[in-house]
Protein backbone atom coordinates (compact mmCIF):
# COMPACT_ATOMS: atom_id res chain seq x y z
CA UNK A 1 0.00 0.00 0.00
CA UNK A 2 1.49 3.59 -0.77
CA UNK A 3 2.04 5.94 1.84
CA UNK A 4 1.31 8.94 0.31
CA UNK A 5 -2.79 9.44 0.60
CA UNK A 6 -3.75 12.06 -1.90
CA UNK A 7 -5.23 15.58 -0.30
CA UNK A 8 -8.67 16.55 -1.35
CA UNK A 9 -7.01 19.15 -3.80
CA UNK A 10 -4.91 16.64 -5.06
CA UNK A 11 -8.16 14.27 -6.05
CA UNK A 12 -9.23 17.53 -7.98
CA UNK A 13 -6.09 18.73 -9.84
CA UNK A 14 -5.39 15.22 -11.33
CA UNK A 15 -8.82 13.73 -11.94
CA UNK A 16 -8.50 13.64 -15.49
CA UNK A 17 -5.58 11.14 -14.75
CA UNK A 18 -6.92 9.11 -11.74
CA UNK A 19 -9.77 8.27 -13.99
CA UNK A 20 -7.75 6.41 -16.81
CA UNK A 21 -6.89 2.68 -15.46
CA UNK A 22 -3.30 3.18 -16.65
CA UNK A 23 -2.76 5.70 -13.71
CA UNK A 24 -5.21 6.27 -11.04
CA UNK A 25 -4.57 6.41 -7.98
CA UNK A 26 -1.32 4.17 -7.38
CA UNK A 27 0.08 5.87 -10.46
CA UNK A 28 -0.18 9.12 -9.28
CA UNK A 29 1.50 8.47 -6.30
CA UNK A 30 4.01 7.05 -8.22
CA UNK A 31 4.12 10.41 -10.11
CA UNK A 32 4.31 12.36 -7.38
CA UNK A 33 6.97 10.09 -5.62
CA UNK A 34 9.21 10.38 -8.40
CA UNK A 35 12.67 12.33 -10.23
CA UNK A 36 12.99 13.64 -12.99
CA UNK A 37 15.39 16.00 -14.67
CA UNK A 38 15.52 17.73 -17.03
CA UNK A 39 18.71 18.93 -19.03
CA UNK A 40 18.28 21.86 -21.07
CA UNK A 41 15.37 24.37 -20.38
CA UNK A 42 15.35 25.62 -24.21
CA UNK A 43 12.53 24.43 -27.21
CA UNK A 44 12.36 20.65 -25.85
CA UNK A 45 13.35 21.61 -22.22
CA UNK A 46 10.19 23.71 -22.49
CA UNK A 47 7.40 21.60 -23.34
CA UNK A 48 8.77 18.58 -21.34
CA UNK A 49 9.03 20.23 -18.32
CA UNK A 50 5.75 21.76 -18.61
CA UNK A 51 4.07 18.58 -19.00
CA UNK A 52 6.31 16.64 -16.05
CA UNK A 53 5.25 19.72 -13.85
CA UNK A 54 1.60 19.15 -14.70
CA UNK A 55 0.96 15.58 -14.12
CA UNK A 56 2.53 15.77 -10.70
CA UNK A 57 6.34 14.40 -11.29
CA UNK A 58 7.40 14.97 -7.84
CA UNK A 59 10.45 16.52 -7.86
CA UNK A 60 12.11 18.01 -11.40
CA UNK A 61 15.47 19.12 -11.61
CA UNK A 62 16.26 21.61 -14.45
CA UNK A 63 19.65 21.91 -15.79
CA UNK A 64 20.39 25.40 -18.02
CA UNK A 65 23.80 27.56 -17.89
CA UNK A 66 21.98 29.90 -20.26
CA UNK A 67 20.04 32.87 -20.44
CA UNK A 68 16.39 33.95 -21.93
CA UNK A 69 17.28 35.77 -25.42
CA UNK A 70 14.28 36.88 -27.77
CA UNK A 71 15.01 34.44 -30.28
CA UNK A 72 14.13 31.97 -27.80
CA UNK A 73 10.89 33.02 -27.54
CA UNK A 74 9.15 31.46 -30.96
CA UNK A 75 9.38 28.09 -29.15
CA UNK A 76 10.37 28.50 -25.51
CA UNK A 77 7.37 28.71 -24.65
CA UNK A 78 8.47 28.72 -20.72
CA UNK A 79 10.09 31.69 -20.47
CA UNK A 80 7.39 34.15 -21.02
CA UNK A 81 8.53 37.19 -19.50
CA UNK A 82 11.60 36.53 -18.68
CA UNK A 83 14.43 37.72 -20.56
CA UNK A 84 17.55 37.80 -19.17
CA UNK A 85 17.13 35.49 -16.76
CA UNK A 86 18.53 32.20 -16.18
CA UNK A 87 16.74 29.23 -18.09
CA UNK A 88 16.62 27.30 -15.66
CA UNK A 89 15.50 29.62 -13.20
CA UNK A 90 12.49 31.26 -15.56
CA UNK A 91 11.14 27.39 -16.08
CA UNK A 92 11.56 26.93 -12.03
CA UNK A 93 9.10 29.82 -11.71
CA UNK A 94 6.96 28.82 -14.26
CA UNK A 95 6.35 25.16 -12.56
CA UNK A 96 6.12 26.44 -9.04
CA UNK A 97 3.12 28.87 -10.58
CA UNK A 98 1.50 26.01 -11.92
CA UNK A 99 1.99 23.06 -9.45
CA UNK A 100 2.91 23.78 -6.05
CA UNK A 101 3.15 19.75 -5.45
CA UNK A 102 6.06 19.68 -7.01
CA UNK A 103 10.07 20.58 -6.16
CA UNK A 104 12.34 22.08 -8.36
CA UNK A 105 16.05 21.61 -8.15
CA UNK A 106 17.88 24.46 -10.23
CA UNK A 107 20.84 23.91 -11.44
CA UNK A 108 21.90 26.90 -13.05
CA UNK A 109 24.79 25.35 -15.12
CA UNK A 110 25.78 23.39 -18.13
CA UNK A 111 26.79 19.64 -17.94
CA UNK A 112 30.31 18.58 -18.17
CA UNK A 113 32.57 15.36 -17.76
CA UNK A 114 32.82 16.87 -13.93
CA UNK A 115 29.68 17.54 -13.03
CA UNK A 116 26.96 15.59 -14.59
CA UNK A 117 27.51 12.11 -13.14
CA UNK A 118 26.96 13.74 -9.68
CA UNK A 119 23.63 15.85 -10.74
CA UNK A 120 21.82 12.79 -12.48
CA UNK A 121 22.52 10.21 -9.48
CA UNK A 122 19.89 10.84 -6.99
CA UNK A 123 17.10 11.04 -10.50
CA UNK A 124 14.58 7.90 -11.28
CA UNK A 125 14.85 9.37 -15.24
CA UNK A 126 16.83 11.92 -17.21
CA UNK A 127 15.28 13.64 -19.87
CA UNK A 128 17.89 15.17 -22.24
CA UNK A 129 16.86 18.21 -23.77
CA UNK A 130 20.04 19.26 -24.97
CA UNK A 131 20.96 21.04 -28.48
CA UNK A 132 24.73 19.61 -29.29
CA UNK A 133 26.10 16.75 -29.68
CA UNK A 134 29.06 16.31 -27.31
CA UNK A 135 26.14 16.82 -24.55
CA UNK A 136 24.00 14.09 -26.21
CA UNK A 137 26.56 11.49 -25.54
CA UNK A 138 27.79 12.82 -22.43
CA UNK A 139 24.32 11.95 -20.80
CA UNK A 140 23.82 8.63 -22.69
CA UNK A 141 27.27 7.69 -21.55
CA UNK A 142 26.49 9.02 -17.75
CA UNK A 143 23.14 7.60 -17.89
CA UNK A 144 24.30 4.10 -18.60
CA UNK A 145 27.29 3.95 -16.28
CA UNK A 146 24.88 5.20 -13.34
CA UNK A 147 22.18 2.65 -14.75
CA UNK A 148 19.37 5.80 -15.12
CA UNK A 149 16.84 6.16 -18.06
CA UNK A 150 17.71 8.54 -20.35
CA UNK A 151 14.90 9.67 -23.10
CA UNK A 152 16.43 11.45 -25.50
CA UNK A 153 15.41 13.65 -28.42
CA UNK A 154 16.84 15.88 -31.21
CA UNK A 155 15.37 18.09 -33.67
CA UNK A 156 15.84 20.17 -36.38
CA UNK A 157 13.42 22.35 -39.11
CA UNK A 158 10.43 19.87 -39.30
CA UNK A 159 12.06 16.72 -38.35
CA UNK A 160 12.90 14.83 -35.07
CA UNK A 161 13.28 11.69 -33.24
CA UNK A 162 12.79 10.39 -29.98
CA UNK A 163 14.44 7.17 -27.96
CA UNK A 164 13.87 5.89 -24.42
CA UNK A 165 17.65 4.42 -23.31
CA UNK A 166 17.22 2.00 -20.07
CA UNK A 167 19.87 -0.16 -18.15
CA UNK A 168 20.61 -3.33 -20.63
CA UNK A 169 18.70 -1.90 -23.73
CA UNK A 170 20.41 -0.15 -26.86
CA UNK A 171 21.83 3.13 -26.30
CA UNK A 172 22.75 5.89 -28.00
CA UNK A 173 26.05 5.38 -29.35
CA UNK A 174 24.48 1.19 -30.39
CA UNK A 175 22.83 4.14 -32.69
CA UNK A 176 25.11 6.80 -33.25
CA UNK A 177 28.51 5.47 -32.46
CA UNK A 178 30.25 9.07 -33.28
CA UNK A 179 29.00 12.42 -34.09
CA UNK A 180 28.76 14.05 -37.49
CA UNK A 181 31.89 16.01 -38.45
CA UNK A 182 31.58 19.34 -37.25
CA UNK A 183 29.94 21.54 -40.36
CA UNK A 184 28.07 18.80 -41.93
CA UNK A 185 25.24 18.81 -39.92
CA UNK A 186 23.66 22.30 -39.80
CA UNK A 187 23.35 23.91 -36.34
CA UNK A 188 20.05 25.30 -35.34
CA UNK A 189 21.14 28.78 -36.10
CA UNK A 190 21.90 27.95 -39.79
CA UNK A 191 19.31 25.57 -40.36
CA UNK A 192 16.15 26.96 -38.07
CA UNK A 193 13.95 25.18 -35.89
CA UNK A 194 10.22 25.08 -36.15
CA UNK A 195 8.54 26.01 -32.68
CA UNK A 196 5.85 23.32 -32.90
CA UNK A 197 8.87 20.77 -33.50
CA UNK A 198 10.49 20.91 -30.10
CA UNK A 199 7.06 21.23 -28.73
CA UNK A 200 5.53 18.26 -30.19
CA UNK A 201 9.06 15.88 -29.43
CA UNK A 202 9.28 17.96 -25.80
CA UNK A 203 6.08 16.65 -25.09
CA UNK A 204 6.75 13.21 -26.36
CA UNK A 205 9.85 12.74 -23.73
CA UNK A 206 7.67 14.11 -20.82
CA UNK A 207 5.06 11.30 -22.05
CA UNK A 208 7.80 8.79 -22.39
CA UNK A 209 9.01 9.95 -18.77
CA UNK A 210 5.49 9.77 -17.35
CA UNK A 211 5.14 6.24 -18.98
CA UNK A 212 8.54 5.04 -17.76
CA UNK A 213 7.71 6.20 -14.23
CA UNK A 214 4.32 4.19 -14.58
CA UNK A 215 5.71 1.13 -15.59
CA UNK A 216 4.04 1.73 -19.46
CA UNK A 217 5.47 0.27 -22.25
CA UNK A 218 8.16 2.66 -23.83
CA UNK A 219 10.07 3.42 -26.95
CA UNK A 220 12.86 0.59 -25.97
CA UNK A 221 15.11 -0.50 -28.38
CA UNK A 222 12.98 1.45 -30.64
CA UNK A 223 13.49 5.12 -32.35
CA UNK A 224 10.58 7.22 -33.80
CA UNK A 225 11.50 9.51 -36.27
CA UNK A 226 8.92 12.52 -37.74
CA UNK A 227 9.06 14.46 -40.76
CA UNK A 228 6.26 17.24 -39.71
CA UNK A 229 6.27 18.40 -43.20
CA UNK A 230 5.05 15.11 -44.30
CA UNK A 231 3.45 14.05 -41.02
CA UNK A 232 5.42 10.53 -41.93
CA UNK A 233 5.91 9.08 -38.14
CA UNK A 234 8.30 5.93 -38.63
CA UNK A 235 9.17 3.63 -35.86
CA UNK A 236 12.41 1.92 -36.06
CA UNK A 237 13.60 -1.37 -34.00
CA UNK A 238 17.21 -0.80 -33.13
CA UNK A 239 19.83 -3.07 -31.72
CA UNK A 240 22.62 -3.21 -29.22
CA UNK A 241 26.07 -3.11 -30.20
CA UNK A 242 27.36 -5.82 -28.51
CA UNK A 243 30.84 -3.65 -29.22
CA UNK A 244 29.20 -0.66 -28.15
CA UNK A 245 31.87 1.05 -25.77
CA UNK A 246 30.26 2.19 -23.22
CA UNK A 247 26.83 -0.17 -22.71
CA UNK A 248 29.09 -3.06 -23.16
CA UNK A 249 30.76 -1.89 -20.10
CA UNK A 250 34.15 -1.48 -21.66
CA UNK A 251 34.61 2.25 -20.73
CA UNK A 252 33.94 2.74 -16.91
CA UNK A 253 34.77 6.39 -16.50
CA UNK A 254 33.90 9.53 -18.32
CA UNK A 255 37.12 11.14 -20.06
CA UNK A 256 37.20 14.65 -21.33
CA UNK A 257 39.06 13.76 -24.34
CA UNK A 258 35.38 11.69 -25.41
CA UNK A 259 33.43 14.45 -25.83
CA UNK A 260 34.93 16.81 -28.38
CA UNK A 261 34.27 16.83 -32.47
CA UNK A 262 33.07 13.08 -33.51
CA UNK A 263 32.72 12.05 -29.37
CA UNK A 264 34.16 9.19 -30.72
CA UNK A 265 35.56 6.57 -28.26
CA UNK A 266 38.06 4.23 -29.08
CA UNK B 1 -38.11 -3.47 -9.45
CA UNK B 2 -36.50 -2.60 -6.23
CA UNK B 3 -34.82 -4.79 -4.00
CA UNK B 4 -33.65 -3.56 -0.57
CA UNK B 5 -30.22 -5.02 0.92
CA UNK B 6 -30.04 -5.88 4.43
CA UNK B 7 -27.93 -3.14 5.77
CA UNK B 8 -28.84 -3.51 9.35
CA UNK B 9 -26.73 -6.44 10.22
CA UNK B 10 -24.33 -5.83 13.38
CA UNK B 11 -21.76 -8.37 12.00
CA UNK B 12 -21.89 -6.59 8.28
CA UNK B 13 -17.87 -5.59 8.35
CA UNK B 14 -18.55 -4.21 4.56
CA UNK B 15 -17.00 -0.33 4.34
CA UNK B 16 -19.35 2.44 3.23
CA UNK B 17 -18.67 5.01 1.24
CA UNK B 18 -21.09 8.06 1.26
CA UNK B 19 -20.55 9.98 -1.88
CA UNK B 20 -24.09 11.72 -2.05
CA UNK B 21 -22.50 15.45 -2.27
CA UNK B 22 -20.03 14.11 -5.17
CA UNK B 23 -20.00 15.28 -8.70
CA UNK B 24 -19.20 13.35 -11.79
CA UNK B 25 -16.21 12.15 -11.79
CA UNK B 26 -15.30 12.32 -8.33
CA UNK B 27 -18.62 9.50 -8.05
CA UNK B 28 -16.20 7.36 -9.98
CA UNK B 29 -12.65 8.75 -8.60
CA UNK B 30 -13.62 8.49 -5.01
CA UNK B 31 -14.67 4.60 -5.55
CA UNK B 32 -11.44 3.82 -7.53
CA UNK B 33 -9.65 4.94 -4.94
CA UNK B 34 -11.38 3.51 -2.45
CA UNK B 35 -11.28 0.29 -4.20
CA UNK B 36 -7.02 0.84 -4.79
CA UNK B 37 -6.56 0.35 -1.34
CA UNK B 38 -8.73 -2.67 -0.81
CA UNK B 39 -7.63 -6.47 -1.37
CA UNK B 40 -9.10 -8.53 -4.29
CA UNK B 41 -12.55 -10.13 -3.48
CA UNK B 42 -13.39 -7.28 -0.61
CA UNK B 43 -16.84 -5.79 -0.99
CA UNK B 44 -17.60 -2.43 -0.29
CA UNK B 45 -20.77 -0.56 -0.44
CA UNK B 46 -21.19 3.35 -2.09
CA UNK B 47 -23.65 5.61 -1.23
CA UNK B 48 -24.41 7.97 -4.31
CA UNK B 49 -27.54 10.74 -4.38
CA UNK B 50 -29.67 9.05 -7.61
CA UNK B 51 -30.31 6.52 -9.64
CA UNK B 52 -28.42 7.81 -12.54
CA UNK B 53 -25.12 8.56 -11.16
CA UNK B 54 -24.33 4.74 -9.26
CA UNK B 55 -25.63 3.05 -12.74
CA UNK B 56 -22.72 5.49 -14.64
CA UNK B 57 -20.38 4.75 -12.09
CA UNK B 58 -21.22 0.58 -12.23
CA UNK B 59 -20.59 0.97 -15.78
CA UNK B 60 -17.05 2.19 -15.07
CA UNK B 61 -16.22 -0.31 -12.57
CA UNK B 62 -16.81 -3.21 -14.61
CA UNK B 63 -14.56 -1.74 -17.17
CA UNK B 64 -11.85 -1.46 -14.83
CA UNK B 65 -12.56 -5.03 -13.88
CA UNK B 66 -14.49 -4.88 -10.51
CA UNK B 67 -17.40 -6.93 -10.26
CA UNK B 68 -20.41 -5.03 -9.45
CA UNK B 69 -22.86 -7.09 -7.28
CA UNK B 70 -25.90 -4.93 -7.26
CA UNK B 71 -27.21 -1.32 -7.47
CA UNK B 72 -30.36 -0.83 -5.51
CA UNK B 73 -32.39 1.92 -3.93
CA UNK B 74 -31.71 2.42 -0.23
CA UNK B 75 -34.24 4.50 2.49
CA UNK B 76 -33.31 5.83 6.04
CA UNK B 77 -34.38 2.77 7.99
CA UNK B 78 -31.79 0.64 6.50
CA UNK B 79 -28.68 2.13 6.62
CA UNK B 80 -27.72 4.64 9.06
CA UNK B 81 -30.69 7.21 8.18
CA UNK B 82 -29.75 7.07 4.68
CA UNK B 83 -31.71 7.61 1.55
CA UNK B 84 -30.20 7.18 -1.98
CA UNK B 85 -29.02 4.65 -3.68
CA UNK B 86 -26.11 2.32 -3.01
CA UNK B 87 -23.69 0.06 -5.43
CA UNK B 88 -22.11 -2.86 -3.93
CA UNK B 89 -19.02 -4.28 -5.69
CA UNK B 90 -16.60 -6.77 -4.88
CA UNK B 91 -12.96 -5.33 -5.76
CA UNK B 92 -12.02 -7.25 -8.84
CA UNK B 93 -7.57 -6.00 -8.90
Amino acid sequence: MSDIILTQEQIKRYARQLIMPEIGGKGQVKLLKSKAIVVGAGGLGSAAIQYLAGAGVGKIGIVDGDSVDITNLQRQTIHAGNLGMNKAESAAKFVKTLNPDVEVEVYPENVNVNNVRDIIREYDVVVDCTDNFPSRFLLNDACVMEKIPLVHSAVLRFIGEIMTIVPDSACYRCVFPEAPPPGSVPSCQEAGIAGVATGIFGVMQATEAIKLILGLEILENKMLYADLLTMEFDLIDIRKDRNCPVCSGKVKDLQEESYVETCRIE
Amino acid sequence: MLRHAELNDSNDRIEVLDLRDENCPFTFIKTKLKLEEMKKGEELKVIFSDEVTARDVAKSLTSEGHEVLEVLEIHGAQLKGIDGWMLRVRCGR
